[in-house]
C-alpha cells in the first residue's frame, strides 16, 4: 500500500498469511465535488468541462470551479491493491487502530476471504461508528449517475491536472454498504492488550498499546525464535489513551514501521494553542467557527481544552456544536473504556467520575450534539458557535453545508486540525471563499526525532518501511532531519512491493514426552556439553510437535506358518548411532587380554595398527577415525570385538 | 518430580474468608484474601501464620490475586498486606480495583465506629493497601516475573468478577473464584478456553444444586412481592450493595413499567447511585444486550428506585427496600428487619447465600425467636422467602467448566463438606480426574508430569515430516533418530551429522568384513545372481540391487562372489557393513552361510 499512515501490508511468516491493517485511502475524494446536503443553487451551476479544442467534451460528468476540473459523482475511494495476491488466502487481518480498518469491507467481502481479524474493542467499536458514519454520509444523499468516462485512459491523458495525474482511477470504488460493514464486523475477534493469540499453533500474535488513540496497538508477531514487530501509529505524547509499550518491542528480528506523524515540522502541543486563540479570536468579533474532523479521537482532546479554555478566555457561553450521525455513540462510547486510557483517567472512573470532561459539557449545556443539521438542530442552533463535523475532506458530511453557509462571511473561520488532507485541497471546489482559513494540524504521532530515539531504545536487527520514510518530504528535500537515518539502511518498500525478510529459520520448538525424557541417558562429551541419543516417534498435529516412546512391538503370537527365516529378518531402517572418537591401543590391548584373547600380533602401519588376533584367525585394523573388523565363520566373536571397540567410542 | 500444592487458609471445605495458597514451580501465589462473615473474632479472617510466624509475607509470596470485589474474597486484605505485611504486587481487575476499597471502607466503618472494635485496620491502610494492586485486564497475559504468568477470564459473578489462570513453564493451575455459567439480566456468562490446568480450584456453593430455570425463579419472585404489595405488606431484601442488587433493580423496575405499580421501591445507603454509576462507567463488563443498547437506553438508570431514608422505614403501607448487608449480620438490612419483623404481612426475600452465624443463616433455617445484644428476643413473624439469586454455578454449571478447561485435576473450596463429598464422587465418575477437597490447612500435593520443551533442529524435522508421509500410520510408527545436545541450559535436538559438526567431531567409521564359503557348482556370476534372488525374496521391503560391476548391495551393504583356484564350486562371499548396519549385515552373513535354497 501506498499511503504510510493508512497501510495495508501482508506478511508470510511460517506459513500463516497476515494482513497488516486495512487502510483506506480517501484522499482520492478530493477529486471529486461536495455532495451538499440540501440543493446548493452554487454547485449546480458549475460550468461543465470540454477541453478546450472541443474534442472531449465531458460536460455531465467534470465540473469546472476556480480553475480546477472536478468529477460530478459519488465520490471514490482508492483500495489496497486486490490484484497481487489472492485475498481468499489471507489467514488473519490484524488492525492496528479505528482508522486503519476503514477498507475492511473491501478486503473480506466477495472476495472468498474466510480468516479472522483481530481488533481491541476500542478499535472495533469505534471504527465501527466511522464506517457507519461513512456510509450514511453517501447513502443520505445519493446521486443518481456515476460517472465513469473520465476514466477512460486516453481520456484521462486529456484531461488538465490533477486529474490527469491520478493513479488506478478503475481500481477506485464506491463507498460500501452498512450490510457489508456488518458482515464484515462479523469477522472480528476481540482481543485484549498483551493477550497471546496463537495461530494455528505455529505463530503468537499479541497486541501492545501505541499509545496513539483508544484501543490502539502496535503487534508482535512471533514464534519460539523469531520476531516480528509491527510499529503503527504510534504516540509519545500524553493525550487520552494508554501509554504506548515500548519495552515489549525489544528483540526483535525485524521491525515493520508505519504511521508515522504526516506533518513532521508541527509541534501538537503549538498548534493546540494556535487552534485555540484563533477560535477565541473569531468568536469574540461575532463570526462562527468551522472545525472539520473525524468524530473520534483529536476531538476529545479538543474539547477537553477548550472545556479548560473557555471560561478563562471568558467565552464560557459559546454553545459548542459536535453534529455527525455517531456523534451520541462516539461521546458515549469515549466513557466506558477506563482500561484502555491513560493512568489519570482510569483513577477519575475509580471515583466514580466519567473519565471525559466533556460529560460536564453536554450535562450543562455548553456542548450539544445532533446527528444531522436536519430536525432539532435546526430549531436549537444560536450564532456564535462552534461546529465540528465531518468529513475533514470536506466533499460529503454535513460540513458540507456550513461551507456554504459560512463561506461568504470573512467574520467566520475554519480551522483545520486534520492531517490526513490537504488543506487548499479541501477547500478548492469552495473558492472564492471569504471566510478565513487557519491551518492547525494535530497529528501525534510519532515524528522522526521520537522513531529515532525509539529504535535506539527497542534495537530491532531490522527495520522495514514505508519508501517516503527513507528521503525528506518532497517540499522540504533539504531537510534531511525528516527522514530515517539508520545502520543498517531500513528496508523500503512502495506499493505492490515484495520483500523477503532477513531471517532464516534453524529451529523449531518441540515437546519431549516425560517418559522419553526421563529414559535418556546422557553422556558428558566435553566440559559442559552432554549429549544423549534419542529415538522416538514424532507425532505432528496443529503445528505442534511431540516426541513420544518407540512403542514396544507387540510379540507376535507363534504360528507354524511364519516360523521360517522371516520372523528373523531384522526391522527395516533403525540404523544405529554415529561413533565418534578414537581407540587407545594399549587400553584396547589390556581389554582383549581380559576377554581372554592373548595371541595378538600388532602391526604398525601408516595410519595405525593392525592386530593379528591368531589363535582366532581374525583382524583388527585399528585408525585413528576407523575401526575395520575382519572375521570370518565365528559370529560369537564378531560381537564380541563389536561390543569391545563400541567401549571405548562415544554414541551421537 | 515436581508438584503443586494446594492449601486453603480459608474456604477449605467451608464458605467464608476465602484464602487459597498455591505453589507451583517454585512460586507461591495467594489467591483471595477475604473475610468471614459469620465471625467477629479471630477467625473472621484468614490464619497467614501458616505462612510464617513471624515477619511480613513478601519474602513467602510471589503475588496476590483477588476475584472479586465480594468481602469473603477480599476483606482481609489490608490486615494482611498492611497489619501483617506484604509489599508485594496484588492483581485485580480493573472493576474490582474500584469498587473493592468502598467496601472495605463500610466494612472498617460497621466494625470499628459502629461495633467499636479496635486493633482493626484503618482508612489509611486501605488507601496504602490499594497502592499495591496492578489493575488486571481480560484476557491479557501479565507476566509477574520471568516465569510466572496470569491470565484473567470473564467469571459473571459480580461486576469484574475474574477466574485466573496461572502458569510456570508447562505447569498450569486456574482458579474459578466465585463464577456463573449462565447469563442474567446485567451479566454474561463465565467462560474459559481449553487450558487444560494441572489443578481447577473450582467454588462449589451450589454443590448439589440444579436449579430450575432462571425465568421460573424469577416470576415467583415478583409474583412473592407483588402479593404481599397488594396486601399492604413491606418487602425487605437484603442484597450486597453491587451485585445481586442490580440485577434484582432491573427486574424489579422493569415488572413496574409492565404492571404500572405505585408503591414506592427503595435502596438503602448512598451507595446506590454510586454503585450504579460504576455500573455505567464498566458497562463492557456487562452482558452482551445492555452493551449494545447503553447509548440508547441505560439499563442502570433506574425510574422507579429511589433513594431510602431512616425514617421511611417506619412509613404507612406497602413498599420495597433493598437494604444492605445480604446476610442480615449488621447494618441498615438488620436495622430494617428489627422493626419489620412482628408483622406477618410483611416479608423478607433472601436472595443470596448466607453463612452459619448470620441471622440470614438463622431465619433462614426457621428460627422464629432469635437473641439479639442485651439478652433481648427478637420474635420472626414476617414471611421469609429464601430465593437463590447467587450467581453462582450450579452441579450443572461447575461440569460444564470442566468440559470447558479440561483440567487434569480437580479442587473444591467455597463450599459445604457435605456437598462438596457428592460432587467429588460425580465428577471422579465422569471425568476420571482425581477430585480433592481438602479443609483449612490441609496441603493437598499434586504430582505433575511436565514433557520437556526442546529445540529441534528445522532440518531434522522437515526430514522427518517428509519421510513420514502427510498422514501418520498408527500401526506402524516411523522411528526418529537423532542426537540432544544439552549445553548450558539449552536443549537442542539435532541429527546426529548435524551433532557432530557441531562438537567438532569427526565420525568413527566401524567396520565388518566376513566371508562366508560355500558349495555351490555354477559360475560366479550364476552364484550372483542366485544370492540375489534368495536374498530379493526373503527381505521383502529392503532395497536388494544387482549392480553391473558385479555385486549385490543390500541397502549399503556389500556382497562379491569369488572362487578358489583349486575348487572352482567352492564360493567365498565377501560380505562387507559399517557399524550402522550391523543389524542386517549380521543377519546376511548367518542366513548366507545356511546355503541357498535349491529351488533357485
Amino acid at each position: 500500500m501506498s499511503h504510510p499512515t493508512l497501510p495495508c501490508n501482508v506478511l508470510k511468516f511460517k506459513s500463516t498469511t497476515i494482513m497488516l491493517d486495512c487502510g483506506l485511502d480517501t484522499t482520492s475524494a478530493l477529486y471529486f465535488l461536495p455532495l451538499p446536503l440540501v440543493h446548493s443553487s452554487r454547485l449546480s451551476k458549475l460550468p461543465g468541462w470540454a477541453s478546450k479544442d472541443g474534442t472531449v467534451n465531458l460536460e455531465k460528468e467534470l465540473k469546472e470551479c476556480a480553475g480546477r476540473v472536478f468529477v460530478d459523482s459519488q465520490p471514490e475511494f482508492c483500495l489496497p491493491e486486490r490484484e497481487l495476491l489472492d485475498l481468499s488466502t489471507v489467514d488473519v487481518i490484524l488492525i492496528s487502530n479505528y482508522h486503519c480498518m476503514m477498507a475492511l469491507p473491501y478486503i473480506t467481502e466477495h472476495t472468498g476471504f474466510s480468516g479472522t481479524v483481530y481488533a481491541t474493542e476500542p478499535t472495533f467499536q469505534i471504527g465501527r461508528l466511522l464506517m457507519e458514519e461513512l456510509v450514511t454520509f453517501m447513502e443520505r444523499v445519493p446521486k443518481a449517475q456515476s460517472a465513469t468516462c473520465w476514466k477512460n485512459k486516453e481520456i484521462q491523458r486529456m484531461l488538465p491536472g490533477p486529474l490527469k495525474d491520478a493513479v488506478d482511477v478503475w481500481s477506485w470504488k464506491r463507498c460500501y454498504s452498512m450490510q457489508e460493514v456488518n458482515s464484515a464486523l462479523s469477522k472480528v475477534q476481540l482481543v485484549g492488550y498483551s493477550q497471546k493469540v496463537e495461530l494455528f499453533g505455529a505463530v503468537q500474535v499479541t497486541p501492545l498499546s501505541s499509545g496513539y488513540s483508544l484501543g490502539s496497538s502496535n503487534w508482535i508477531i512471533q514464534s519460539h525464535y523469531e520476531k516480528v514487530s509491527y510499529v503503527s501509529g504510534s504516540s509519545l505524547l500524553t493525550t487520552h489513551p494508554q501509554p504506548m509499550d515500548q519495552s515489549s518491542l525489544k528483540n526483535s528480528d525485524v521491525l515493520i514501521l508505519t504511521g508515522l506523524t504526516q506533518i513532521p515540522t508541527a509541534n501538537p502541543d503549538g498548534m493546540l494553542g494556535e487552534f485555540c486563540s484563533n477560535l477565541a479570536m473569531t468568536i469574540r468579533a461575532g463570526g462562527n467557527v468551522l472545525v472539520p474532523c473525524y468524530s473520534s479521537g483529536v476531538i476529545y482532546d479538543l474539547l477537553e481544552c477548550l472545556y479548560q479554555f473557555m471560561d478563562s478566555a471568558n467565552l464560557g457561553t459559546t454553545p459548542f456544536y459536535f453534529i455527525s450521525p455517531v456523534a451520541n455513540s462516539s461521546l458515549e462510547f469515549s466513557q466506558i473504556f477506563a482500561e484502555w486510557l491513560c493512568q489519570n483517567k482510569q483513577s477519575k472512573v475509580y471515583l466514580p467520575e466519567p473519565p471525559f470532561p466533556h460529560a460536564e459539557l453536554i450535562q450543562t449545556n455548553k456542548l450539544k450534539h445532533y446527528p444531522s443539521i436536519h430536525g432539532e438542530f435546526s430549531s436549537e442552533f444560536r450564532q456564535p458557535c462552534v461546529v465540528f463535523t465531518g468529513h475533514p475532506s470536506l466533499r460529503f458530511g454535513d460540513v458540507v453545508h456550513f461551507m456554504e453557509l459560512w463561506g461568504k462571511s470573512s467574520l467566520n473561520t475554519i480551522i483545520f486540525t486534520e492531517p490526513d488532507f490537504s488543506y487548499l485541497d479541501a477547500l478548492a471546489p469552495y473558492q472564492p471563499l471569504a471566510m478565513k482559513c487557519v491551518y492547525c494540524p494535530i497529528d501525534t504521532r510519532l515524528n522522526f526525532h521520537q522513531v529515532s530515539k525509539l529504535l535506539k531504545e527497542v534495537q530491532p536487527l531490522h527495520v522495514v518501511c514505508p519508501e517516503q520514510y527513507t528521503q525528506p518530504p518532497p517540499a522540504q528535500s533539504h531537510r534531511s532531519d525528516l527522514m530515517l537515518e539508520l545502520q543498517p539502511p531500513p528496508m523500503a518498500y512502495r506499493r505492490c512491493s515484495v520483500l523477503g525478510l532477513p531471517f532464516r529459520r534453524r529451529y523449531e520448538r518441540i515437546q519431549l514426552q516425560p517418559e522419553l525424557a526421563k529414559a535418556l541417558v546422557p553422556s558428558e562429551i566435553k566440559p559442559g556439553i552432554s549429549v544423549a541419543t534419542v529415538s522416538a516417534v514424532l507425532q505432528s498435529k496443529d503445528n505442534k510437535h511431540v516426541l513420544q516412546p518407540v512403542p514396544k512391538p507387540t510379540p507376535v503370537p507363534p504360528s507354524k506358518k511364519r516360523k521360517r527365516l522371516m520372523e528373523e529378518v531384522p526391522e527395516l531402517l533403525s540404523p544405529k548411532p554415529l561413533l565418534s572418537g578414537s581407540i587407545p591401543l594399549d587400553a584396547f590391548l589390556a581389554s582383549l587380554h581380559k576377554s581372554g584373547i592373548t595371541e595378538v600380533k600388532v602391526e604398525e602401519t601408516a595410519d595405525g595398527h593392525i592386530l593379528h588376533l591368531q589363535a582366532e584367525d581374525a583382524l583388527i585394523q585399528l585408525e585413528e577415525d576407523a575401526t575395520h573388523i575382519v572375521c570370518d565363520n565365528n559370529e560369537p566373536l564378531r560381537t564380541a570385538l563389536r561390543d569391545l571397540v563400541l567401549r571405548f567410542l562415544q554414541k551421537l | 518430580m515436581p508438584d503443586i500444592k494446594v492449601t486453603p487458609l480459608g474456604a477449605g471445605q467451608d464458605v467464608g474468608r476465602s484464602c487459597i495458597l498455591v505453589s507451583v514451580g517454585g512460586k507461591n501465589i495467594m489467591l483471595d484474601c477475604g473475610m468471614h462473615m459469620g465471625y467477629n473474632d479471630d477467625r473472621r479472617f484468614p490464619d497467614f501464620s501458616y505462612i510464617t510466624q513471624n515477619g511480613r509475607l513478601t519474602d513467602f509470596l510471589d503475588c496476590v490475586i483477588i476475584s472479586h470485589f465480594h468481602l469473603d474474597h477480599c476483606g482481609a486484605l489490608p490486615y494482611m498486606s498492611e497489619m501483617v505485611g506484604y509489599d508485594g504486587p496484588i492483581y485485580m481487575t480493573h472493576p474490582t480495583k474500584a469498587i473493592c476499597p468502598i467496601l472495605l471502607e463500610d466494612f472498617r466503618k460497621i466494625t470499628v465506629d459502629k461495633k467499636g472494635e479496635t486493633n482493626f485496620f484503618t482508612s489509611q491502610m486501605i488507601k496504602d493497601c490499594m497502592k499495591k494492586v496492578v489493575p488486571l485486564n481480560l484476557h491479557q497475559t501479565v507476566q509477574v516475573d520471568d516465569e510466572l504468568e496470569i491470565k484473567a477470564y470473564y467469571a459473571g459473578h459480580v461486576l469484574g468478577a475474574a477466574m485466573v489462570l496461572i502458569k510456570v513453564g508447562s505447569e498450569s493451575v486456574v482458579y474459578t473464584g466465585d463464577y456463573n455459567m449462565t447469563p442474567d439480566r446485567h451479566l454474561g456468562a463465565a467462560w474459559i478456553d481449553k487450558c487444560r490446568p494441572d489443578i481447577l480450584i473450582s467454588e462449589s456453593t451450589y454443590a448439589t444444586t440444579i436449579r430450575d430455570s432462571k425465568r421460573c425463579r424469577e416470576r415467583d419472585f415478583l409474583k412473592k412481592v407483588h402479593e404481599t404489595i397488594e396486601r399492604g405488606g413491606k418487602v425487605l431484601i437484603p442484597v450486597f450493595a453491587l451485585g445481586r442488587a442490580q440485577e434484582l433493580c432491573i427486574l424489579l423496575e422493569t415488572f413496574w413499567e409492565r404492571m404500572n405499580l405505585k408503591a414506592p421501591i427503595y435502596f438503602s445507603t448512598g451507595l446506590t447511585e454510586k454503585a450504579n454509576h460504576y455500573y455505567k462507567l464498566f458497562i463492557t463488563w456487562t452482558n452482551q444486550k445492555i452493551r449494545k443498547t447503553f447509548v440508547q437506553r441505560n439499563m442502570f438508570e433506574f425510574k422507579h428506585i429511589k433513594a431510602f431514608d431512616r425514617s421511611y422505614a417506619d412509613n404507612p403501607g406497602p413498599m420495597v427496600v433493598f437494604a444492605t448487608p445480604g446476610m442480615l449480620h449488621a447494618g441498615q438490612s438488620l436495622q430494617i428487619f428489627k422493626k419489620w419483623a412482628g408483622n406477618e404481612k410483611n416479608m423478607v426475600i433472601m436472595p443470596g447465600y448466607c453463612v452459619q452465624g448470620t441471622v440470614g443463616h438463622k431465619i433462614l433455617n426457621g428460627q422464629k425467636k432469635l437473641e439479639m445484644e442485651g439478652r433481648a428476643t427478637l420474635e420472626v413473624k414476617l414471611q421469609v422467602e429464601y430465593m437463590s439469586f447467587s450467581a453462582h454455578a450450579d452441579a450443572k454449571g461447575i461440569m460444564q467448566l470442566i468440559r470447558m478447561a479440561e483440567p487434569r485435576n480437580m479442587l473444591l473450596v467455597h463450599g459445604e463438606a457435605k456437598k462438596m463429598e457428592f460432587l467429588k464422587d460425580k465428577i471422579e465418575q465422569e471425568f476420571s480426574i482425581s477430585c480433592y477437597m481438602p479443609a483449612n490447612g490441609e496441603t493437598t500435593t499434586v504430582t505433575t508430569n511436565p514433557s520437556v520443551p526442546v529445540d529441534i533442529s528445522l532440518n531434522l524435522l522437515k526430514r522427518e515430516m517428509a519421510l513420514g508421509g502427510p498422514l501418520p500410520d498408527p500401526k506402524k510408527p516411523r522411528t526418529m533418530h537423532g542426537t540432544l545436545i544439552m549445553k548450558d541450559s539449552s536443549l537442542r535436538l539435532v541429527s546426529p551429522e548435524q551433532a557432530l559438526k557441531e562438537l567438532g567431531l569427526s565420525e568413527h567409521q566401524l567396520r565388518f568384513t566376513c566371508r562366508v564359503h560355500l558349495q555351490d557348482p555354477h559360475s560366479d556370476s550364476d552364484t550372483l545372481s542366485r544370492i540375489y534372488s534368495h536374498l530379493k525374496s526373503v527381505l521383502k521391503g529392503y532395497a536388494v540391487q544387482h549392480l553391473p560391476d558385479g555385486t549385490v548391495m543390500v541397502e549399503s551393504i556389500v556382497l562379491k562372489v569369488s572362487s578358489s583356484g583349486e575348487d572352482p564350486n567352492l564360493k567365498v562371499i565377501l560380505l562387507s557393513w559399517s557399524y550402522q548396519d550391523e543389524e542386517l549385515g549380521s543377519f546376511l552373513s548367518s542366513l548366507l552361510k545356511k546355503g541357498l535354497p535349491s529351488g533357485l
